[in-house]
């Protein structure tokens, strides 16, 4: 044990490493949100689309052996539970918060029902880099087994709070988002805008769902999310709708849900089952500085339920 | 106000009729949300007897196995009524909040803090005081506790500005956290070894049942607290001043109304309802606190609430019904071989369907009155109430 132990640096070292596993769907689906909130909708029913996606994700890994081809047909149905949300959100009278809710259940009950029969089989795995092997000590390496969708997703976020500001399709976005007078004036069509943003958000939440089932935790089974669709949506409200932003806020919420088990790996277990707490007391702790009972968030979508 | 009467929709109304005009406006304002929900109800069972006949089952085998599993026998009523007990509390929880404008989803939190404070108050009592203090005592705790959690995402929603859907939900999740601590920490019984519980109360300190059934004295807990929220919402100037401020914000405050009393006394009443219905999940199901009080029925709740429109008396019909649902789920199991989620997809597909039809309000003319096209009533019209 001695030429592993790394003793209390173990904590900081599992945290980072956690941060990095944890944070991965967080990313994916808070990236997804933020382009539909954008747009001036809000989809709560992105956990439902998360499970469905770690659902369809592992089960075309089971049978095509390929966990990437896994990822592609977790974002087509990630696309068309968004496109369901957006073109039952187009009619008067129907409240996108409660159509996330019942999106949501409806997600987790088709999962189930369809997921049942590959409870049992093992899938492929997604592929991670080795970003460690300049150090002899196992846990770092382990620490700094990158997996790929974690870089993929920081590129997106990148990319997406470049795209918001200078192309042609952010600018519509955030047209849509702040006023729908204002796109149809310029001749868009707020329906169609946010119809895509939805899907495009559906999609990228489902890639949230395969990372689940196909690298961390690995498995498909009924209790694979412990609400991360859900936290996302606050986590984007904290991040301001901007990328970058969500990236940040992610990595913090997978190191407060590495806590519990960081402190368990060194032998702390007195209040063991508060550190699950942690994530969503953050979560909470942050939405509740953040908010404000007078005036809108800044940076707001003008257009957005939920700030109102 | 004009109105136009080049296609009459219903015939000129001799005078015997005229004199029915008033049931009969009655009746059009009242028909509207019943007719629309059937309307929605059989949708959803259309499309979902589609996605059953996708996976290759007879749909018609499905809902006899439904009927049979859910309202066939004494037996299956029981077991029915049984399972809608928690639902009428934990719709209540989403449906109060809802009249004042508010969606709270986190009914699952108080129910399971409710659950918790009622065993945590009654074990030490159950040596030395009489079950008939220490029952209603578990009530109020579990009151308290759940009252406390909802509360707590109302005095966020009105001081704070945060988003009550999320805050709510949040909770659910810090709340079972909770749970699990005490029951596996402070409050846990060494005996219990492959599921954590706390202490079993001993027989005489739990509910029992309703005489002559094997239902439990939840389901008349449940249906009095749904006739106590009806009169609240409909009968008393709190309830309507709640009404108007889930109306028009703006306007109650004009009006002086007390709104963030209102907010807060509606979420912590709504919260103290689910934690009732954790009080009688341990009080009369479990005996004890542990990881069951999170079986979901927060979550089936909301639902009920939103099937049953947030009106309190409908949550009666709506929660037996997806009581006897959820009763049937055994049978489908083991007569057709599909899955036990085959209830969360038609529970899915509802609630979708449902919301979906929010939109159909209005648009018939049949109810509204103030359409009727009726050449005998004009005069009646403009100078009658409209």
């Amino acid at each position: 044990m001695d030429e592993t132990g790394i003793g209390i640096w173990g904590v900081p070292l599992a945290i980072f490493a956690g941060a990095i596993r944890v944070s991965t769907p967080f990313i994916f689906v808070s990236l997804g949100e933020s382009i539909t909130e954008r747009s001036g909708r809000i989809n709560l029913g992105l956990e439902g689309t998360l499970v469905f996606g770690a659902m369809t994700a592992y089960a075309v890994a089971v049978m095509s052996n390929s966990p990437w081809l896994g990822v592609l047909a977790a974002m087509a149905t990630g696309a068309v539970f968004g496109l369901v949300h957006g073109w039952i959100c187009k009619f008067p009278k129907v409240n996108d918060i409660a159509i996330g809710i019942a999106m949501m259940q409806f997600g987790l009950g088709l999962a189930f029902f369809l997921g049942k029969p590959f409870i049992q089989p093992v899938a492929p795995h997604l592929p991670s880099i080795p970003l460690g092997g300049w150090s002899g000590l196992p846990q770092i390496q382990s620490a700094l087994n990158i997996n790929v969708l974690f870089i993929i997703g920081a590129l997106l976020s990148v990319t997406l709070w470049w795209a918001f500001k200078n192309t042609r399709i952010g600018l519509i976005l955030r047209v849509v988002g702040d006023s729908s007078d204002a796109a149809r004036a310029m001749g868009l069509n707020p329906d169609t805008v946010r119809l895509l943003a939805t899907a495009v958000g559906g999609s990228l939440a489902a890639v949230g769902g395969a990372y689940l089932s196909l690298f961390y935790p690995g498995s498909w089974n009924e209790g694979i999310s412990s609400g991360q669709g859900l936290m996302a949506v606050a986590l984007v409200i904290f991040a301001r709708w901007n990328p970058i932003g969500c990236f940040l806020a992610a990595l913090l919420f997978g190191g407060a849900g590495a806590l519990g088990p960081a402190l368990q790996s060194v032998g702390v277990t007195q209040g063991y089952y508060l550190f699950y707490a942690a994530p969503y007391m953050l979560t909470l702790v942050i939405l509740v500085a953040t908010s404000s009972p007078t005036r809108s968030l800044a940076g707001a979508p003008g257009a957005l339920s939920i700030t109102k | 106000m004009t109105i136009e009467v080049n296609t009459p929709t219903l015939s000129p109304l001799s005078t015997d009729a005229r004199s029915l005009r008033p049931l009969l406006e009655w009746l059009a304002r009242r028909a509207e949300p019943v007719v629309i929900s059937l309307g929605a109800i059989l949708a959803g069972l259309a499309l979902f007897s589609l996605f059953i006949l996708v996976v290759g089952k007879s749909p018609a085998d499905l809902f006899r196995l439904m009927y049979t599993g859910g309202f066939g026998s004494w037996f299956s009523i029981q077991n029915s009524l049984s399972r809608a007990a928690p639902l009428l509390l934990t719709a209540l929880c989403v449906a109060l909040p809802a009249r004042l404008g508010l969606v709270v989803i986190g009914g699952e939190g108080a129910v399971v803090l409710g659950g918790v404070a009622a065993a945590a108050i009654a074990l030490p009592l159950t040596a030395s005081v009489s079950p008939i203090v220490v029952i209603p005592l578990m009530a109020i705790a579990g009151m308290i506790a759940g009252g406390i959690w909802i509360g707590l995402a109302g005095v966020l929603r009105h001081y704070r500005g945060v988003n009550e859907t999320i805050a709510s939900l949040l909770l659910a999740y810090i709340a079972i956290a909770l749970m699990n601590h005490f029951i596996e920490g402070p409050l846990r019984d060494p005996a219990s070894l492959n599921k954590p519980s706390t202490a079993p109360l001993p027989a005489e300190y739990m509910l029992g049942n309703i005489p002559g059934m094997d239902v439990n004295w939840g389901l008349v807990i449940g249906i009095v607290a749904c006739i106590i929220a009806w009169v609240l919402i409909e009968a008393t100037s709190f309830g309507f001043a709640a009404r108007i401020a889930g109306g028009n914000v703006r306007a109650a405050q004009i009006q002086g109304l007390p709104v963030g009393r209102l907010i807060v006394g509606f979420t912590a009443l709504a919260g103290s309802f689910a934690g009732l219905a954790g009080m009688v999940e341990v009080a009369a199901v479990q005996g004890s606190a542990n990881a069951s009080l999170a079986a979901g029925y927060g979550y089936t709740g909301i639902l009920v609430a939103f099937l049953a429109r947030h009106n309190p008396l409908a949550i009666i019909p709506v929660a037996i019904l997806l009581g006897g649902i959820d009763a049937s789920g055994g049978l489908i199991q083991r007569r057709m071989g599909l899955p036990d989620a085959t209830v969360l997809v038609l529970q899915g597909t509802l609630f979708v369907v449902i919301l979906l039809c929010e939109t159909f309000y209005g648009r018939f003319k049949i109810f509204n009155p103030d359409l009727w096209k009726s050449p005998g009533l004009r005069s009646n019209l403009s100078e009658g109430t409209a």
